[in-house]
């Protein structure tokens, strides 16, 4: 399924643009604002909970999220150069399952890893905090990967939409309206960091384990399952 | 060998058909797709290349479908018209991608073949963002080419090439049929299909207009009726004298023009008889112009023949 040619070809294309500086300005912004934290309010669980919370979960992680699942198709579908991995004897499910492994791969070295090194900056992993967070971006990573790599595949505004969804509807109505919490990645990842972390770290969220594994899962192979079918009936005409 | 079948196939966008009831075999050879601008011509080689299922009829290779049929990519290389091309890789780099997505044994000597067979072996490791529009012509042709496919589908390849290019990949085209593929590319220019292809299929407004070899497409062009605005000394006098003479097949008296409207049925004879009859019946012949000569109103006389 995996094909490591559509694997370099989906690398290159995600880090060698402009697009890639969004990768990397995001995490050294988290990691700047905790070392200052760190520098002058000391190690603080409340604040460490906040920063990972409030900024890595609710918006670094699904903004890099967005770039990295739609930026591993949506502009090759954009400029026609998708064609030249369609007409090839190469099942079309293994285009999109090599471009999700690489969306996700990307997603967490940009957003897991720096939580968790974040979390170790700001108080040292006190009451799992720091692992928690990284746990949660990480399964959120996956999820968000599929999700946005298949809003790559059905619209050509599809960073426009994933902003969107990802400033909007988790970061504001995310915090803010709780019928939305239910039905965001971010809560669902949050579930399984609440457990990482324990009782005493203070994690919450607004659905229970079990649920919001389910729900990640669902998300997942749905999106994937989906984008491979968009895939498979793409139709490059319509120009004339 | 390999050949195209497109039998009774109509495809249609919403209320808008772009390919109406149209059969055709593309056979070994260079074969020319003529048609003006939005004729049908991307919608049949999209259909060819298996981009888009036919909405009735069948598209087939050696009579296998070839919608959504991954294995027909063994046989056939596709060079599109869309720029897009993966333009932050190196020549080099890119045809090699498309060999080993070929899951070629030496993906490395097949990308080597093709960018030599296209000439492209100076320039390959600049990145394709730096090449001009015929190195990225040839490029893609060479990853067309790279599997050795028995059929090549061309969309515009001549577009924005300037003439010497144009003779080079002219040349390759031909080279290609003459090795006994089935090549297939499309244009607006007649010029262009005339010094390539063997053999020509024109399409207009998305129907199948003529097929034949160029001498036959010409002739159909050049005996069709010929309109033209002509202003005299005394275009009723003129006009008299003209349709007596059995080149000429109507003539209308435009009074807001204050012109003649021709229509000549026999142009070599009409452009011979028209300055002689002016010069016997003394009138001054002021603007003599074609009215048609727009190559949408050439096609459109070949949907009748």
């Amino acid at each position: 399924m995996y094909n490591q040619t559509v694997a370099r070809l989906t690398y290159k294309a995600l880090l060698g643009r402009r697009r890639a500086l969004i990768l990397f300005a995001l995490p050294l912004l988290l990691l700047i604002v905790a070392g200052t934290v760190r520098a002058t309010t000391g190690m603080d669980d409340e604040v460490t909970r906040e920063l990972l919370g409030g900024f890595a979960m609710a918006t670094m992680v699904p903004l890099i999220g967005v770039v990295a699942g739609t930026g591993a198709i949506g502009p090759e579908i954009d400029d026609g150069s998708v064609v030249y991995l369609l007409a090839k004897p190469l099942r079309r499910s293994s285009i999109i399952f090599t471009k999700l492994l690489v969306a996700i791969a990307v997603t967490v070295v940009f957003s897991a890893v720096p939580t968790l090194l974040a979390g170790y900056l700001l108080n040292g992993n006190s009451q799992q905090i720091a692992v928690a967070y990284a746990v949660a971006a990480a399964v959120a990573s996956v999820a968000y990967s599929a999700l946005f790599l298949l809003l790559g595949t059905v619209s050509r505004h599809a960073v426009v939409i994933g902003l969107v969804y990802a400033l909007i509807w988790e970061a504001l109505f995310g915090s803010m309206v709780s019928g939305a919490r239910e039905l965001s990645v971010q809560q669902w990842a949050l579930s399984l960091a609440q457990k990482v972390a324990g009782s005493g770290a203070g994690i919450t969220s607004d659905v229970g384990l079990t649920t919001g594994l389910t729900l990640l899962l669902v998300a997942t192979v749905g999106g994937t399952w989906y984008a491979s079918r968009r895939l498979r009936t793409l139709t490059l005409a319509g120009e004339e | 060998m390999s050949t195209l079948h497109i039998d009774r196939t109509s495809r249609w966008f919403g209320n808008v058909v772009a390919v109406n009831d149209i059969t055709m075999d593309i056979t070994p050879g260079v074969t020319g797709l003529l048609g003006p601008n939005g004729a049908g011509k991307s919608t049949l080689i999209n259909m060819l290349g298996g981009f888009l299922p036919p909405s009735t009829g069948s598209v087939t290779l050696d009579s296998t479908p070839i919608w959504r049929n991954q294995e027909a990519y063994k046989e056939i290389g596709l060079v599109p018209e869309r720029e897009g091309m993966y333009d932050f890789l190196t020549g080099w780099d890119f045809v090699l991608a498309n060999a080993e997505l070929h899951r070629l044994p030496d993906p490395a000597a097949a990308a080597r073949k093709a960018l030599a067979t296209v000439e492209m072996e100076q320039a390959q490791d600049r990145k394709i963002a730096t090449y001009s529009k015929g190195m990225r012509q040839r490029v893609k042709m060479a990853s067309a080419l790279v599997h050795d496919p028995s059929v090549l589908l061309l969309d515009e390849p001549f577009n924005g090439m300037d003439p010497r290019q144009r003779m080079q990949l002219m040349e390759l085209l031909r080279r290609m049929g003459d090795e006994g593929r089935t090549v297939l590319f499309s244009s607006h220019i007649l010029e262009e299909v005339e010094q390539l292809a063997s053999h020509i299929e024109v399409v207009v407004a998305g129907r199948h207009a003529a097929s034949g070899d160029f001498r036959k497409i010409r002739r159909l062009m050049t005996d069709r009726p010929h309109r033209y605005l002509v202003r005299s000394s005394d275009d009723r006098l003129l006009a008299s004298a003209l349709i007596a003479d059995a080149s000429t097949a109507g003539i209308e008296l435009d009074y807001s023009e204050k012109a003649l409207r021709i229509q000549a049925v026999d142009f070599g004879r009409f452009t011979e008889v028209l300055p002689r009859l002016a010069r016997e019946h003394g009138i001054r012949l002021y603007t003599v112009s074609p009215s048609d000569e727009s190559l949408e109103s050439v096609f459109s006389y070949l949907v009748a023949a």
